[in-house]
């Protein structure tokens, strides 16, 4: 096992993880699922200047071999970025919710599933 | 270096001090915040003009953000191209805030100026970066300003509307991250001209990388410009908005459309291997579903503004099919179809807006209402947008699409893009004809008209719109030649990368 496939695999099961959550029809579902596929773009970015270990991105004098600081810097502004925007999703969802009295993404309201292990309250969560 | 030699930065500073200082005086008075906006806009159109005089000589200027030299540091790039987008989005910036203004629209919610200018910037910056994350970092600006703007005045169907449009935009931004960072590992640059430069060399092992690269940078493009099948998230969002915001988020699709101008021929020229002109084996015929849907949605329509919204899809899909064969005289008449597409949007969504406040109860739904003030020359200015954005004579919609039917002829399918060109055009002619007839001709007598607007100082927005497409038509000799010389400066990436890349001058 090498270090490329820990994080290769990492990556496809956040993925998958995040695109099966993202498709699902409930708001707070679709928030985990892209804060998840978030974590594998981080990862993936991090990961396109090339594995190293043990090596500086910033100069030093006692070394000659530097990892790629670049990636690290994107990786930066990334998570920056996606952070305010999963900060923004979950209070706008939460409006949502409050707002039409439905956590469904379009919000209607559709009794839920079973398998989603929610109480249906019948559409009165705005005056709860 | 003189001051003259900052001027492309200049376009993006504006709105970045313009936006806090609009926050900080609107604490004090709102009137101050609407002040600043519109010097703000007109100082950027000022500027915009200066770098079109610019760039009209043929010249292409690379600005060195921080001096760093190319490779290393970002560029601004200002060519014909990204002069003219510039001023395209100031002057419908100036229309959008104009009738924000007039109509109080910008006094719904607190932070409308800010947000704007916000948007304004990202916009700006998109348009002049050369370089691919600098271009996701002005995405990501103007979407997040757009979320604001969008949310602007709330209400349940706008909050609605508003999870899609993020979440499917934050799934877009996620998508454009990972097609940069895979384009990153192969070339090892993010400047756009040292890529193009450098996919020339991807090993052979890797040009299936390259390729999945390319597709996944493209979709993300498609998806900014609604292109089908990713165009679903766009009518329901543009129909629900403010209509001022939304007469802005005209330039939006676009903003897609200019990245897949400016990103293809550069990256993804005849260098590029596995990844030559990857999306034209798909472009023309989404481009061509989305025209049909588009129209068919003006067809179908319920209210002037969802109307408005499909005629923009409609008018995205047209454009490509001009953009898809990647040629320099369909791609000049592309541009000319552009601005003149993104000034017609503008026109309809604003005179929705205009029916809307003067109907009262019954909005801009496309049924037969109460009698309502001013309403035949509201309904002129509605059968002129209509015009425009139909593509009927005199206005420049009728010459966009000559140039286009003209321009496509040189592609091997171009009896399937005459024929949906102008099928669609019927087909939105009817469309509109319907809703109008039922508007503005059409009413239900025993309905007393709701009160009436004071002025007519909201009629002033559109008209100036469609006085714009006018000496747009007037000026088509003028507008289309420097269209071409910017379609032309777009495919010969060599001479642009040539100005990027130079030795430090100075």
């Amino acid at each position: 096992m090498t270090y490329e496939f820990l994080v290769a695999s990492a990556i496809g099961v956040l993925v998958a993880g995040g695109i099966f959550l993202a498709l699902r029809a409930r708001t707070f579902q679709v928030v985990l699922g892209l804060t998840l596929f978030s974590y594998a773009v981080n990862l993936f970015l991090f990961a396109s200047g090339r594995l190293v270990l043990n090596r500086p991105p910033i100069w030093n004098a006692a070394v000659t071999q530097y990892t790629d600081p670049l990636p690290q810097a994107l990786v930066l502004t990334a998570i920056v970025i996606t952070f305010g925007m999963t900060a923004l999703v979950v209070i706008l969802s939460l409006r949502s919710f409050l707002e039409t009295g439905s956590d469904h993404v379009d919000g209607d309201h559709v009794p839920s599933d079973a398998q989603d292990g929610i109480v249906d309250r019948g559409g009165q969560g705005g005056q709860a | 270096m003189t001051l003259a030699d900052h001027l492309p930065i200049v376009p993006i500073a504006i709105p970045a001090l313009a936006a806090p200082l609009a926050l900080l005086a609107m604490r004090r008075r709102q009137g101050w915040g609407t002040g600043i906006a519109l010097v703000s806009c007109l100082a950027m159109l000022v500027c915009a003009l200066a770098l079109l005089a610019q760039a009209n000589t043929g010249a292409i200027t690379a600005y060195q953000l921080g001096d760093w030299p190319a490779p290393f540091g970002i560029v601004l790039v200002v060519d014909r191209l990204a002069a003219m987008m510039l001023v395209l989005a100031a002057v419908l910036a100036l229309i959008a805030l104009l009738h924000a203004v007039i109509t109080r629209a910008d006094r719904k919610g607190w932070h409308f100026h800010p947000l704007f200018q916000f948007q304004l910037m990202g916009l700006n910056g998109a348009f002049l970066t050369g370089d691919l994350f600098n271009l996701f970092v002005f995405f990501e600006v103007l979407l997040i300003a757009s979320y604001g703007l969008m949310l602007h005045g709330q209400g349940p169907a706008r909050l609605k509307a508003g999870v899609q449009y993020v979440v499917v935009n934050l799934v877009g931004s996620s998508v454009f991250l990972i097609a940069l960072g895979l384009l990153y590992a192969l070339t090892g640059t993010l400047n756009m001209a040292d890529m193009g430069l450098r996919v020339a060399e991807v090993a052979p092992a890797d040009q299936g990388l390259l390729r999945i690269a390319g597709l996944l940078l493209v979709s993300v493009f498609a998806l900014k410009a609604a292109v089908a099948p990713l165009h679903l998230w766009l009518v329901r969002t543009y129909a629900v908005t403010t209509p001022a915001v939304a007469a802005l988020f005209a330039i939006m699709t676009k903003v897609g459309v200019y990245a897949l101008i400016r990103v293809v021929p550069q990256v993804f020229g005849d260098g590029a291997g596995a990844a030559a002109w990857v999306p034209a084996p798909f472009l023309l015929p989404a481009a061509m579903v989305t025209a049909g849907i588009g129209f068919a949605g003006v067809f179908v329509a319920r209210s002037l503004s969802e109307q408005a919204a499909y005629a923009v899809v409609g008018s995205t899909g047209t454009l490509l099919i001009a953009v898809a064969g990647w040629q320099a005289q369909a791609l000049g008449a592309a541009l000319y179809y552009l601005v003149h597409s993104t000034l017609a949007a503008a026109a309809l969504f604003l005179v929705a807006d205009v029916v809307a406040r003067r109907r009262g109860g019954f909005g801009d739904s496309a049924a037969p209402g109460p009698d309502f003030a001013g309403r035949s020359a509201v309904g002129l200015l509605f059968m002129l947008a209509a015009i425009a954005t139909t593509g009927l004579p005199p206005l420049s919609g009728f010459i966009g699409k000559l140039m286009i039917l003209k321009s496509v002829t040189a592609l091997p399918d171009w009896g399937w893009a005459w024929g949906v060109i102008l099928g669609t055009t019927l087909i939105g002619v009817i469309g509109f004809a319907r809703v109008g007839s039922a508007v503005f001709w059409k009413q239900v007598p025993d309905l007393t008209a709701a009160s009436a607007p004071a002025t007519r100082a909201d009629l002033a927005a559109p008209v100036i719109a469609l006085v714009l497409l006018g000496a747009l038509s007037a000026g088509a000799g003028w507008a289309s030649a420097y269209a071409n010389a910017a379609a032309a400066q777009v495919l010969d990436p060599a001479r642009s990368a040539a100005v990027v890349l130079q030795e430090r001058a100075r």
